[in-house]
């Protein structure tokens, strides 16, 4: 009983409050004295209402007193992504552009939190518009990885994975456009799940790229992880392509020994770090000891992925970001003139230079006399990437590879190189193109900074995905590891 | 040489937006309707709010559905949306969802009436086909006011169906045609009001010109936003005539999009064709395809109502009804069902009935002003007869006493004018008015007896059998009078025949 509450999963912290004596308040006050000891050196969150968290932490202790209480997450704070909606909390997704935005609804999965009891505890840092792999990208802080304050957290979750490592909550929400859950948790030694594309409602998730989005839950281990999954994932009237209550059955976990893992034939060839590859090695031995069928599987348009994510994901973002214009909300320029000179100006001065450059870039592949060869192209690289992977996900039940080919870089050190920064995603993308469900598990370490392996499953096969998590999780002890600081 | 305007064909065009009867947004649940403050039907959704999400609203599907049944298209096994870029700021997410690609409506035609030589003709038919039409949402409204720019959200995301023709028209009157057909056929199957004072309908006109045998189709224009019927027959007219000049005068017709200023009848230039946006259209990731279902397709077939001109034929064919009163009657959809619900009830006399609906009660309606827009020339929106003091049945009861001669036609007057004030029965009207007719023969056989007699007809009697016809008509005043006029008007002139033939 004597560790900090600080290291404790959201679980045991839902068990003891459950039991008491603990109370919402007193983990809520103790992980406030912990956000300011902490939070400034690693810059996780843009901010934190604590008033408001220590209100909803005495309701939590009101209605759990009164024999009311919600749940496992009863009174258990979950920090949330700047780009998630939560009524009367900002949402700037890290942007000049909505610097001044006040959200005036609840997203989704916010309701859910609500009605599982837990606490909406404070705004993570993201790159802007959750476009990045770095959280450099975030116009209003840097954020730094635990483990070496030198380095990126990995983004566009940097903010989410960063606060999970650091101790500072116990659970927090990502999202995941081409591996902006999944990278960063790899990064900082959480895990991080992507959901199965409709899974989890969007509505209140500010878009990126529509068609790859999904909202997904971040934790310091599986069990965890598990716990929030369960929390989000329900129907939604207000996504039209969230799965309706029929369609949305999980497909049973089964025996994690019996799994069928695939391996994607010359992954190690995709410029994989040594001791990342002697990390995820060790890892496919484990699960080989542990009874699992493993086979190489080919993907040949894997290689794909990457150019394809690119031309999708900044089609639709050059689209979903046309609403930010200064005319109803957010940044609006000082310098008037006419209706269309205003819009200009605002959108000039509200986004970055990675947004600018993504906007661009998808305006581009969506202009006339280019939309074909770039555009419509992409979508037919898209298709054939994702009947692959079914098809591969018919002999296998999981994909296993590298998270990330390699660990976390130092801030600044690939900032002037995009190209080499869209790389960072190269295991994780096509998950997002396939619409599949994927998982990033801690494995190791490369040096002392974390490394994780990435399993990818058939569509609704989380609960597939946490169990072979959980197994490798129980013989390895990386659960609930957090960084000295 | 110079040629006549008859040596030259115009080919026209027509996209048609239609606001949808429904009750919410289409993509939104806010309700919308006309006469409110400014952004007072907004949310979340239909302001583009980060995070926010389009939802389809079946109903505005449904009534799209509708209108293909309607005109008689194949409705398609699915339709899907797309985003159509542009930067404006009345456009609060900076693109518009519309249908490109797959449609909600894919053919079909609409049956044309042209004018007919005189009122009581008809005119000629044509079919005028469908080539689509899509479910999209409108877009705000932009006000320029002083130094700054106001722009109201209220209509954005109402919902709208593009109804595109082929290039079917001829005419500025098979335009004009073509548009009171299409807003008889909205608003009969309740998909529309049309209502074009507050911007319910409003049309882009596409117009070129070809000499007379030509097959290749000229140079169009296209000139957005006429608001109402007659916009678009001065636009073709104007158009007509500006292309013949420049075709004359040896210049050629640019593809340009053009505006219309009504309060001048001229068109002008909005942009020509370098101008022209490029939408970047692709399909929108936010709405899935949506698969309609043939269950929903049979349950609205059995909303459409029987299409106007099959209805016109057949009071002209079947009830023997005059042109002029059918094509009233058909023009407005309550107004048919009314009528034919009198005449299911006295099913002997249709034409009666179809007289007094045409003439007295929308004369009446108007004039009590429950019905006013039924008599205007401009399109006939849907109009309430649920206000009309009368019942179907009450006036079917009216005309058949007559039709048995219990009333006389000039008693039917007034139990009319009597009835619409009251809303009372004809036979309560008629005793309590006591204007049951005499028809014993045989008491009047002794007035009529009575007044031959008398020395001062005697000079019209004389006349009556010198062959002067007219002159019989001078023994009927007495006869009325003695009977406080309720003889039967029909006996006393047989009865006058056989006593002075």
């Amino acid at each position: 009983m004597d560790e900090p509450l600080h290291t404790l999963s959201a679980a045991e912290l839902g068990r003891r409050l459950a039991a008491g004596p603990l109370t919402s308040r007193a983990l809520c006050e103790a992980l406030i004295v912990r956000y300011h000891a902490v939070n400034k050196k690693v810059g996780a969150f843009t901010h934190l209402d604590e008033g408001d968290v220590l209100a909803q932490a005495d309701a939590s202790d009101v209605r759990r007193k009164a024999g009311q209480g919600r749940g496992p997450l009863e009174g258990v704070p979950v920090a949330i992504k700047d780009n998630i909606a939560v009524k009367g909390q900002p949402l700037t997704c890290s942007s000049k552009m909505l610097a001044s935005l006040v959200s005036p609804y609840d997203a989704h999965v916010t309701e859910r939190l609500r009605a599982a009891g837990a606490i909406l505890y404070g705004r993570l840092n993201m790159d802007e518009f959750a476009m990045g792999s770095s959280t450099e990208n975030s116009a209003i802080q840097k954020t730094f990885n635990p483990w070496d304050l030198a380095c990126i957290p990995g983004g566009s979750s940097g903010g989410s994975a960063a606060a999970l490592a650091a101790g500072l909550v116990p659970l927090a929400l990502g999202s995941d456009t081409g591996g902006s859950i999944r990278q960063p948790a790899s990064h900082c030694g959480v895990v991080g799940l992507k959901p199965t594309y409709g899974l989890i409602s969007r509505f209140g998730l500010v878009a990126f790229a529509s068609s790859l989005d999904q909202i997904g839950p971040m934790a310091r281990c599986l069990e965890d992880c598990e716990l929030l999954l369960g929390a989000l994932a329900s129907a939604d009237a207000r996504d039209m392509t969230c799965f309706s209550p029929s369609d949305r059955a999980l497909t049973p976990a089964g025996d994690a020994k019996k799994l069928r893992i695939g391996i994607p034939k010359g992954f190690l060839g995709k410029g994989v770090g040594a001791e990342v590859a002697t990390a995820v090695t060790a890892a496919i031995e484990f699960y080989r000891s542990q009874g699992c069928a493993i086979s190489e599987v080919e993907l040949p348009s894997a290689d794909l992925a990457v150019p394809t994510y690119y031309v999708v994901a900044t089609a639709e973002a050059s689209s979903n970001l046309g609403r930010y214009d200064g005319v109803r909300y957010g940044h609006r320029s000082a310098s008037a003139g006419t209706p269309v000179e205003m819009m200009t100006n605002s959108r000039s001065e509200g986004f970055g230079a990675e947004v600018k450059r993504r906007i661009l870039l998808g305006t581009f592949v969506l202009s006339a006399g280019y939309a074909d060869a770039y555009y419509m192209r992409a979508l037919r690289a898209r298709s054939k990437i994702r009947a692959e992977y079914l098809a591969a996900l018919a002999t296998v039940d999981v994909l296993l590879t590298p998270t990330v080919p390699t660990p976390a870089f130092k801030v600044g050190e690939k900032a002037s190189d995009p190209l080499q920064l869209y790389l960072e995603d190269i295991f994780t993308i096509p998950a997002n193109l396939a619409g599949l469900p994927a998982i990033s598990v801690p494995c190791g370490k490369s040096g002392h900074l974390p490394v994780g392996f990435h399993l990818v499953g058939a569509p609704l096969s989380e609960a597939k995905l946490l169990a072979a998590g959980r197994l490798f999780e129980a013989a390895h002890g990386f659960a609930h590891q957090q960084a000295a600081l | 040489m110079s040629s006549s305007p008859s040596d030259w064909e115009v080919v026209i065009g027509l996209e048609v937006h239609v606001q949808l009867h429904t009750r919410a947004k289409v993509f939104a649940s806010s309700p919308w309707g006309f006469g409110k403050e400014p952004n007072e039907q907004v949310d979340p959704v239909v302001l583009g709010l980060p995070g926010t999400l389009p939802v389809v609203n079946r109903e505005a599907v449904e009534k799209s559905i509708l209108f293909g049944l309607v005109v008689g298209s194949s409705v398609p096994e699915q339709c899907a949306w797309d985003r159509k870029n542009y930067f404006y700021p009345d456009n609060p997410k900076n693109y518009q969802l519309t249908q490109k690609d797959f449609p909600v409506v894919v053919g079909g035609q609409v049956e044309i009436e042209l004018p007919g030589v005189s009122r009581n003709v008809m005119g000629e038919h044509k079919f005028i086909r469908i080539h689509h039409a899509h479910l999209e949402e409108d877009v705000g409204k932009l006000s320029h006011a002083g130094s700054g720019s106001l722009v109201d959200y209220n209509r954005a995301g109402v919902p709208l169906l593009e109804i595109v023709t082929e290039p079917d028209l001829r005419s500025a009157a098979e335009a004009e045609a073509f548009l009171r057909s299409l807003v008889a056929l909205l608003t009969q199957a309740g998909v529309a009001d049309c209502d074009m004072e507050k911007g319910q309908l409003r049309c882009d006109c596409n117009v070129s010109i070809r000499r007379r045998g030509a097959e290749k189709l000229g140079t169009r224009t296209e000139t957005k936003n006429l608001n109402s019927i007659s916009s678009v027959r001065d636009t073709v007219i104007y158009e007509t005539a500006r292309q013949i000049r420049e075709l004359e005068a040896g210049r050629t017709i640019t593809q340009e999009t053009r505006g219309w200023n009504a309060e001048l009848s001229r068109g002008y230039i909005l942009r020509d064709k370098e101008d022209a946006h490029d939408y970047r259209y692709f399909p929108d990731p936010d709405l899935p395809t949506l698969r309609i279902s043939r269950e929903t397709v049979a349950r609205l077939q059995k909303l459409v109502p029987e299409n106007l001109y099959d209805r016109q034929r057949r009071y002209v064919e079947k009830l023997g009804l005059p042109f002029t009163a059918a094509s009233v009657l058909v023009a407005n959809r309550e107004l048919a069902e009314w009528f034919e619900a009198a005449a299911a009830v006295h099913p002997a006399n249709p034409q009666g009935i179809a007289n007094w609906v045409t003439n007295d009660l929308l004369r009446d309606l108007a004039a009590s002003g429950t019905a006013g827009a039924l008599l205007t020339d401009e399109v006939l929106p849907a109009v309430s007869l649920a206000s009309c003091p009368i019942k179907p049945v009450q006036l079917a009861g009216l005309v058949k006493l007559t039709d048995d001669g219990v009333i006389s036609k000039q008693q039917a007057k007034e139990v009319f004018a009597e009835m619409f004030k009251t809303g009372q029965e004809a036979v309560a009207i008629v005793d309590a008015k006591g204007l049951r007719q005499n028809s014993d023969t045989g008491e009047l056989e002794k007035i009529v007896q009575e007044v031959i007699a008398d020395a001062a007809v005697a000079k019209s009697i004389a006349e009556y059998r010198a062959g002067n016809e007219k002159a019989i008509n001078a023994l009927k005043g007495p006869i009325m009078k003695r009977t406080q006029g309720k003889a039967n008007p029909i006996l006393i002139d047989q009865l006058l025949r056989k006593f002075l033939g």
